[in-house]
């Protein structure tokens, strides 16, 4: 243990309908979706068509601009469809999985060379499991970045326990740990609540940190932020730990095997529990949904809205499930008292109940409006950055403003609980990648 | 039903579609949207805009209907009548509520309006707003001035600017300082702050005056050994049996109102204790520099000096935004206020100005305070 970073600031939504610690069953998707959405930067170009027979591992599309960044099956079985959007933008490639479950080979043992980690991440199609920081994109392929962070475990509303979800995985992490060492000194973040029982705080070859906090303290963008601030020109990698455990099980197998435990969450969720399946299977295998109800892929704060008939992302370790709130309460705001109500305003009294569990649903509990009380930002941002500054600098697009307010440190998940706090209703994520968005654009 | 009924005549494409910031506004105001989060986080804390500012008008409440009781008082007193309790109050309630109706009336129907041309809905703050105006005014003020100071104040200073939020200056003390500036008469000197119209009427003795114990400490009639200031002592400040404005005589009123605030954290507790410092700093150098015989705390329980620290200068929209910011900004309002009080011999009333001037500065303080942390925050990372 080198270090330990206590962060004071932040909130654990009391959101209810967490997974409880076992496997309710194994799925083998009937049809898995390979979404090129799901990779941010990533411009597809096809290398099949419907029909073509694939091994889970063989390459479905290419990076356009970078031909040997490739996306992967997770199955074997052939090209069901091409899933296109308007103006022909390719939004999924839908395989159907055969009966038996067949492995594209690729080289096994952790190589020497950084070179040969990345030929064979590469082309297994893992490299699209490294996010680069500044502005959360796919990994370049040319650089070096200055260390690579790995955040254990999450904070976010209902994550899934990585205590449990990798318990079984320690060598494989340390597979992957030792290959991704040869791009860069590799930190992994544990929470020091946890520490002795993690299953990463074994790992060798790597610098550990303990964090504790509340949410967003599990975020890895926080923990860069405290630990090796990035600044204009470098470049960090972060890998979430389930992807770190399957780049590990690649080294030592020779398959590429997604396999993951999705935790199935929240309040309208029938059963509370741990799913195993691969990214890109349809939610209606993985949890039963009932009417009116939004189905969540990620936590709760930051999660994509999948649809009932969507398919679980490939960075997606849970599905959340929330009522949509449409219904209309009267005298909402007015009534002193509303127990159903969660609020980190004391103009509410959820301060009495810090230990319940709020049935929460999808409403927006009021109107969007300007700025008016922007301390709540501050409050539930541990970083060393002005969350209303760096909003305004990104709705007036002043790059340099951006810059010296720290647009490199964040991605939107950092400052999800604007979101959440605001009684304004202002859409802070979407502010803060429309930022991202106009960086990447401006510094290119 | 009534959403199907709405949807026909009041959504895009309705016949009576230019309402429809007014009808949603009313809509919103009985039962809470049922709008679903469309993007970012899915889930979201219960707390709204329209919350937050009935907070405070909550937290007015107590400095309103003692000022209310206040004005009976003062016009019982000034006349020598025998008012009871009850007859006091019920007559403050009358003066006052015109006030109201008026500052509320105008003040709306301009945000209603203004909402409608920018295709927003209707903001809350005027709920605020048009409830400080009437508390900082004389209650004499000729009505039809209150609403051209409303008017004035709710187009120039907030709705030019794109509305609550965008505001740079408090349009409440806007309004005040469009009164004060442009109908003196009405807003200062001696005979303004006790309400005559009615009774004056009934016995007509116009030139019958009632100084505030400000103007009186200001002509230096204050008896140290008493410690009264004129005819007022101490703890009649401090409750607030003087004359003034309606909202801010009374000590006690104003901090019950201050506790809420602070509670509910809608108001920032630095703002507050920082002013009172820099009032109190100021008072008693005044005091030992000899511009004053005042021993500083009374700087606090006379005017509007609490009234404002409270209420006025902690308005999130017009303040300092960063937290050390606010601590400067707290300071030099209560510090500047009474440097007008003490320095000043033509007008005794700094409050108004001290924020007003403050506001204007609040940004360059932010700026201040963001680019030395910003830097500061750089070297440490360099050098590590």
């Amino acid at each position: 243990m080198s270090n330990n970073l206590v962060l004071k600031k932040g909130l654990d939504v009391p959101l209810a309908g967490e997974a409880n610690p076992v496997v309710m069953k194994v799925v083998r998707p009937d049809v898995v979706a390979v979404k090129p959405t799901d990779f941010k930067g990533f411009v597809p170009k096809l290398l099949v068509k419907e029909g073509d027979p694939v091994l889970a591992g063989s390459p479905l599309m290419c990076h356009k601009q970078h031909p040997e960044i490739l996306l992967t099956s997770p199955v074997s079985g052939k090209v069901k469809e091409i899933v296109r959007g308007e103006k022909r933008k390719l939004l999924a490639v839908l395989v159907e999985a055969g009966e038996q479950m067949q492995y594209a080979s690729f080289p096994t043992g952790v190589p020497d060379k950084a070179a040969d980690v990345r030929k064979v991440l590469l082309d297994s199609g893992l490299w699209c499991a490294i996010v680069q920081r500044p502005y959360g994109v796919m990994a370049d392929t040319q650089v070096t970045p200055k260390a690579i962070f790995i955040s254990s475990f999450s904070t976010a509303p209902l994550a899934p326990d990585t205590e449990f979800t990798l318990k079984d995985s320690l060598e494989d992490i340390q597979a992957a740990v030792d290959a991704l060492g040869k791009f860069a000194p590799v930190h992994i973040c544990v929470n020091a609540s946890v520490w002795s029982s993690s299953p990463f705080h074994k790992v060798e070859n790597a610098v550990l940190h303990t964090v504790e906090g509340p949410h967003p303290a599990g975020n890895v963008g926080v923990q860069i932020s405290h630990i090796a601030p990035i600044q204009k020109g470098e470049v960090v990698w972060t890998v979430d730990p389930a992807l770190l455990a399957a780049i590990g099980r690649l080294l030592r197998t020779g398959k590429l095997d997604l396999t993951r435990k999705v935790a199935v969450t929240g309040p309208a969720a029938t059963h509370l529990g741990y799913v195993t399946c691969l990214p890109g299977t349809p939610v209606e295998q993985i949890a039963h949904i009932l009417p009116d109800v939004r189905v969540i892929g990620g936590d709760a704060l930051t999660g994509e809205n999948l649809g009932k008939n969507g398919y679980l992302g490939f960075f997606q370790n849970q599905l959340t499930l929330l009522r949509e709130g449409y219904e209309r309460e009267w005298f909402g705001w007015a009534k002193p008292i509303r127990p159903k109500v969660h609020s980190t305003s004391w103009c509410y009294f959820s301060w009495l109940t810090p230990d319940k569990k709020y049935d929460m649903d999808t409403n927006l509990h009021g109107g969007p409006r300007a700025f008016v009380e922007t301390k709540c930002f501050e409050d539930v941002t541990p970083m060393e950055i002005f969350p209303i500054y760096l909003i305004k600098a990104c709705l007036a697009g002043e790059i340099e403003k951006m810059e010296k307010f720290g647009i490199y440190e964040v991605l939107p998940e950092d400052l999800a609980l604007c979101d959440y706090v605001d009684p304004s209703k202002n859409e802070i994520q979407a502010i803060i990648q429309k930022g991202i968005d106009l960086m990447i654009k401006e510094m290119a | 039903m009534a959403d199907e009924k709405k949807t026909g005549l009041f959504e895009k494409g309705g016949k009576l579609y230019w309402l429809h910031s007014t009808i949603d506004a009313f809509d919103t105001f009985l039962r809470v949207p049922g709008t679903v989060t469309a993007k970012g986080a899915h889930v979201r804390d219960g707390i709204d805009l329209k919350r937050v500012m009935i907070m405070v008008v909550i937290a007015l409440v107590p400095a309103a209907l003692f000022g209310m009781y206040n004005v009976g008082l003062q016009t019982s007193t000034l006349y020598g009548l025998d008012w009871s309790f009850f007859h006091m109050f019920w007559y403050g309630l009358l003066r006052m509520l015109p006030l109201f109706v008026v500052s509320y009336v105008v003040g709306l129907a301009i945000e209603f309006a203004s909402s409608q041309i920018r295709g927003e809905e209707v903001n809350e703050g005027y709920l605020v707003t048009g409830f400080l105006i009437p508390l900082i005014v004389p209650v004499d003020v000729p009505l039809w001035m209150l609403a051209l100071a409303v008017a004035f104040s709710v187009i120039f200073v907030k709705e030019v600017f794109g509305g609550t939020g965008m505001n740079i200056w408090n349009p409440a003390l806007v309004a005040r300082a469009f009164l004060f500036f442009s109908y003196p008469s009405s807003m200062s000197g001696s005979s303004v702050w006790v309400s005559k119209t009615w009774v004056g009427s009934l016995r007509y003795v116009d030139a019958i005056s009632a100084p505030t114990p400000l103007a009186i400490a200001n002509e230096g009639a204050y008896d140290a050994i008493s410690g009264a200031v004129g005819q007022y002592s101490f703890m009649d400040m401090f409750w607030g049996f003087i004359p003034g404005s309606t909202g801010e005589t009374c000590v006690v009123a104003i901090l019950l109102g201050a506790i809420l605030l602070v509670w509910t954290g809608v108001a920032s507790w630095k703002i507050m204790v920082s002013s009172i410092a820099g009032g109190l700093l100021v008072g008693w150098l005044g005091n030992i520099a000899g511009a004053t015989q005042l021993p500083c705390y009374y700087q606090l329980v006379m005017g509007g000096f609490l009234f404002g620290s409270v209420f006025m200068a902690t308005d999130p929209v017009t303040t300092a935004q960063t937290e050390t910011g606010k601590w400067i900004y707290g300071f030099l309002v209560g510090a500047l206020a009474v440097v007008v009080r003490l320095w000043n011999p033509g007008y005794m009333e700094g409050m108004m100005l001290a924020i007003l001037l403050m506001n204007t500065f609040a940004p360059l303080i932010d700026h201040c305070v963001v680019t030395a942390a910003v830097n500061r925050r750089a070297k440490r990372i360099l050098n590590a």
